[in-house]
């Protein structure tokens, strides 16, 4: 009760200060009106409502059929203002064909009548003032349109302009246009229909590339993944170590492969059976390295089975570089070759013509980017490999000698790290003097590794899995605060204009946004399945695919769909900035005042962001 | 032989929830942990097989030291060590039989096991371990489609599949009725006299323990207050167990 009295008892400085916020608040709309420039008297100029109604009724008339068309044009002459002396009257006319009825002349501003007879029925189009002798020129149109009765005649009240004074003749024209024959496609329609393919697969393969690549990058992000993940410095400095290592390794060895298999005997017959030959060599020695399930077998045999391992990946590269050339030549055979003897630019296209292309640039592109793969995945395997030495060398000795062993390893990895990362601002500011690119990044990396070493246990765990995760959340954060539309400009850059580099800008925004849902999924996920599945005695690859896979399939499917339809609105717009797809004809139809066209594109993405939308919630309600 | 020596857990919090634990466990006992909820018997369970990182102390099995133990050698000792807990952990959205041999993993080729793919010999095994706890039949099914006794006795036959020496079971039977808390503890049972597995389970009821257990430890704020026979607990050690302000009533 006593409460509720003392709320209630008006008091002056309550009220002064709801004055004061109100006023504040008056004075920050205030602010933002001016800065937005909001003024609608520029809105009401009548030159822009004369260019409004006409483009917000050319948009509601989208240009989808096309007619062949009869065209009639009529010129009326008439002098504005009336020359001295001259009484206004009607003009006479060549009444044999269609004619207008107009005043011989008129005065600035004043409105008079049109009237049109034995003009196609049926017919429309504009009418318009040309303010010069020379018919040509610059046709002033008025908002609406004229429209012939079924008599051939017309009747249209025309304001004459207040500024066009001349001593010359001046013409009142009016253009109709009446439609005969059965309604094809525009050339407009086409052209709209090409292109919302294009945005779609476009999407789609954004989405598909983003997928692939944020599966495994969403388990380093996930949080109660990565904070189990701990090593002892020894392995933590060895496996560093080991990246640039094995990716340099890695380099020259496909690059050695590429070599071996681009050496041209007995061609392709001779290229696809050793594609087959080594395959299933490839296939026997993985099948007998990895399915015999002994323990601790004997040393000989391990290290023949390492041997058989490494053989195999050899083989396995060379088989690809072989299978790669194989496709690139196979798609350029299919792909129909220009004909010399035709002044055709482009080349007469069969049906199929886009999966010879699809094998040809799947092959280029796998040839491409194998040297890269291999690099990785040998620097990967050193790295692990190497991480294992350190694990048992940091099991196996004792503290003492131990830390000095670590200070050496933390010493030289950091120092690598911190030259590489040093080798690369100086590839991108061209600092060029070695001081300060690899000795004292060097310097500083090697003593940072050392006091590591010092001032932690010999034998404790490091938190390496945290450090992961929080690069590859910082990473993902700002690779997703970009615009995918700025990013667009970005890749136009590097592959030209067109709808790769808005597919490749669309993947890269899919890859970073897709990585974070889908990591918040996997620490969502019930932690108590994979306590159980590591407490069979299974490895972590295991747990992950026993225990957090089937848990997050359901949400990965969901998020993917719902980001595919993000995808297909994203895409209609990201032509604008030259990234391809239906948003640059859009705007280039837009920009030459064609709205009628522009109005096309619209309708076609509404029509596709529309069915997108509910397909894929349709979809997703299917997989929870 | 399991001996735990001077186990100290605390958490990251400051909670201090085992207290210079040690005891000794012989091969083929079936050992009873009881305690308030509170009280530290999950925790103490969890850092035998190292689920739980113990702060100091050992945990000794067949004279290898668990707490030292390097991580290929953890994995080594957890396969033999089966473990089923109190809300069955099974993986919902994968069949019966997959979670089943999900307790060979310890023990299969890895490669093979990335791609779903199991030997002859343990999907056979997998089915036997199913009929053996009567839901031979349920194999196809989803596990969260099974009720929640069929889902501990799946649990159970996943803790089987590792050829276990010892069964580390937490509260196995606290969401259970009583007929299905029996018909559980039964297999339990069955697993350590026949098996020979020795078996530590941590239980809420005190007629369970007087069933089914050959030696009991209480854990009372995390530190070891009992250690002895069931039928040892009079109403004196009760109240030592569970609080002066306790009442008997199993
Ligand atoms: N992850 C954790 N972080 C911090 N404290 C924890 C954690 N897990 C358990 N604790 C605390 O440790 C103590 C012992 O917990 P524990 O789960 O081992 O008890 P319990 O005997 O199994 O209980 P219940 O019968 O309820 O299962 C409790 O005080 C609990 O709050
Ligand atoms: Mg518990």
């Amino acid at each position: 009760m006593n409460q509720r009295k003392k709320n209630n008892k008006p008091s002056l400085w309550k009220s002064i200060r709801t004055g004061l916020y109100f006023a504040l608040a008056l004075g920050f709309i205030a602010y933002a009106f001016q800065v937005t420039d909001i003024d609608l008297t520029e809105f009401r100029k009548p030159t822009r409502v004369t260019s409004w109604t006409r483009a917000l009724r050319a948009l509601a008339k989208p240009e989808i059929f096309e007619y062949e068309k009869a065209e009639t044009i009529v010129n009326a002459p008439i002098y504005l203002p009336c020359p001295e002396g001259v009484t206004p009257g009607l003009a006479e006319q060549d009444t044999s064909g269609p004619y207008l009825v107009v005043p011989t002349c008129g005065a600035l501003g004043e409105t008079i009548t049109v009237e049109g007879f034995n003009f196609p029925p049926g017919a429309v189009g504009p009418i318009g003032w040309v303010p010069s002798s020379d018919p040509a020129y610059d046709l002033l149109l008025r908002p609406e349109d004229v429209k012939v009765d079924s008599d051939g005649h017309f009747s249209y009240e025309f304001t004459l302009p207040d500024d066009r004074q001349s001593e010359d003749v001046q013409y009142i024209r009016v253009i109709v246009r009446k439609n005969v024959g059965a309604p094809v496609w525009s050339e407009n329609a086409k052209l709209t229909w090409d292109k919302i393919i294009e945005t779609i697969f476009m999407a789609f393969l954004a989405t598909l590339l983003g997928t692939i690549l944020s599966f495994p990058i969403s388990f380093l992000a996930a949080r109660n993944l990565m904070v189990n993940v701990k090593s002892p410095l020894t392995s933590l400095a060895l496996s560093i170590i080991g990246w640039p290592v094995g990716i340099f390794a890695g380099g020259l060895l496909a690059r050695w492969m590429m070599n071996l298999s681009s050496i041209e005997f007995g061609g392709v017959w001779m290229d696809i059976a050793s594609v087959v030959v080594g395959s299933s060599v490839v296939y026997f020695l993985l099948r007998w390295a990895l399915l015999s399930a002994e323990e601790n077998p004997a040393l000989f045999k391990r290290l023949l089975r390492i041997g058989a391992l490494l053989l195999a990946a050899l083989l396995l590269v060379f088989i690809m570089y072989d299978f790669t050339s194989l496709g690139i030549q196979l798609g350029q055979s299919l792909m129909p070759k220009p004909d010399p003897l035709s002044d055709a630019l482009q080349p007469e296209t069969g049906p199929f013509t886009f999966l010879a292309n699809f094998i040809y640039q799947v092959s280029d592109i796998t040839h491409t980017i194998m040297i890269v793969a291999v690099a990785l995945v040998v620097g990967g395997v050193a790295s692990s490999l190497l991480g294992r030495i350190g694990q048992r060398t940091n099991e196996s000795l004792s503290p003492a000698p131990l830390r000095i062993i670590n200070a050496l390893l933390a010493g030289v990895a950091f120092a690598v790290l911190f030259m590489l990362i040093g080798a690369g601002i100086d590839w991108l500011y061209q600092i060029g003097n070695k001081m300060y690119i690899y000795i004292i990044p060097g310097a500083v990396g090697g003593a940072l590794g050392i006091l590591i070493a010092l001032f932690t246990k010999p034998k404790s765990s490091l938190p390496v899995g945290l450090v992961v995760y929080f690069i590859m959340r910082s990473i993902l954060n700002i690779v997703r605060s970009v615009e995918a539309v700025i990013m667009a400009i970005v890749f136009v850059i590097f592959v030209g204009i067109g709808p790769f580099a808005g597919m490749m800008a669309l993947g890269l925004h899919t890859v970073a946004s897709l990585a974070k849902l889908y990591s918040e999924q996997v620490e969502s996920i019930l932690p108590g399945p994979l306590e159980a599945i590591e407490a069979t005695g299974a490895s972590r690859l295991q747990t992950i695919v026993y225990g957090v896979i089937p848990q997050i399939i359901p949400p990965y499917i969901s998020y993917t769909m719902y980001r595919w339809d993000i995808n297909v609105r994203m895409s209609t717009i990201i032509g604008i900035t030259g990234g391809g797809g239906i948003g640059f004809l859009l705007v280039q139809n837009i920009n030459l005042l064609n709205y009628s066209a522009a109005s096309t594109q619209m309708l076609a993405i509404a029509i596709v962001v529309a069915s997108m939308d509910y397909i894929s919630s349709k979809l997703r309600e299917k997989t929870v | 032989m399991l001996q735990i020596k001077n186990l100290t857990k605390v958490y990251e919090g400051g909670v201090q929830a085992l207290k210079d634990v040690s005891f000794e466990v012989p091969k083929g006992q079936f050992l009873a942990v009881i305690g308030l909820s509170g009280s530290g018997k999950s925790t103490l369970l969890r850092c035998i097989n190292r689920l739980i990182e113990p702060t100091s102390g050992q945990v000794l099995w067949n004279g290898i030291d668990v707490t030292a133990a390097s991580p290929e050698e953890l994995r080594r000792i957890r396969r033999k060590i089966g473990m089923v807990f109190q809300n069955f952990n099974l993986v919902h959205r994968s069949k019966v039989l997959t979670n089943v041999l999900a307790g060979r993993l310890g023990y299969v080729s890895p490669a093979w096991s990335l791609i779903n793919h199991f030997s002859r010999e343990d999907v056979e095994k997998a089915n036997k371990q199913l009929a053996r706890v009567e839901i031979g039949d349920k194999g196809g099914y989803r596990a969260d489609e099974l009720s929640g006794g069929q889902q501990q006795r799946v649990g159970i036959a996943r803790a089987m599949m590792q050829d276990p020496e010892m069964i580390l079971a937490d509260e196995p039977v606290a969401s259970l009725d009583p007929v299905l808390a029996h018909s559980i503890m039964k297999y339990l049972e069955q697993i350590n006299k026949e098996d020979g597995v020795t078996v530590l389970c941590s239980l809420h009821f005190l007629d369970l323990v007087h069933k089914y257990a050959d030696r009991v430890v209480a854990l009372n704020e995390g530190r070891l207050v009992f250690e002895g026979l069931p039928s040892a607990i009079d109403d004196k050690k009760f109240k030592e167990i569970y609080g002066r302000d306790a009442e008997r009533v199993g």
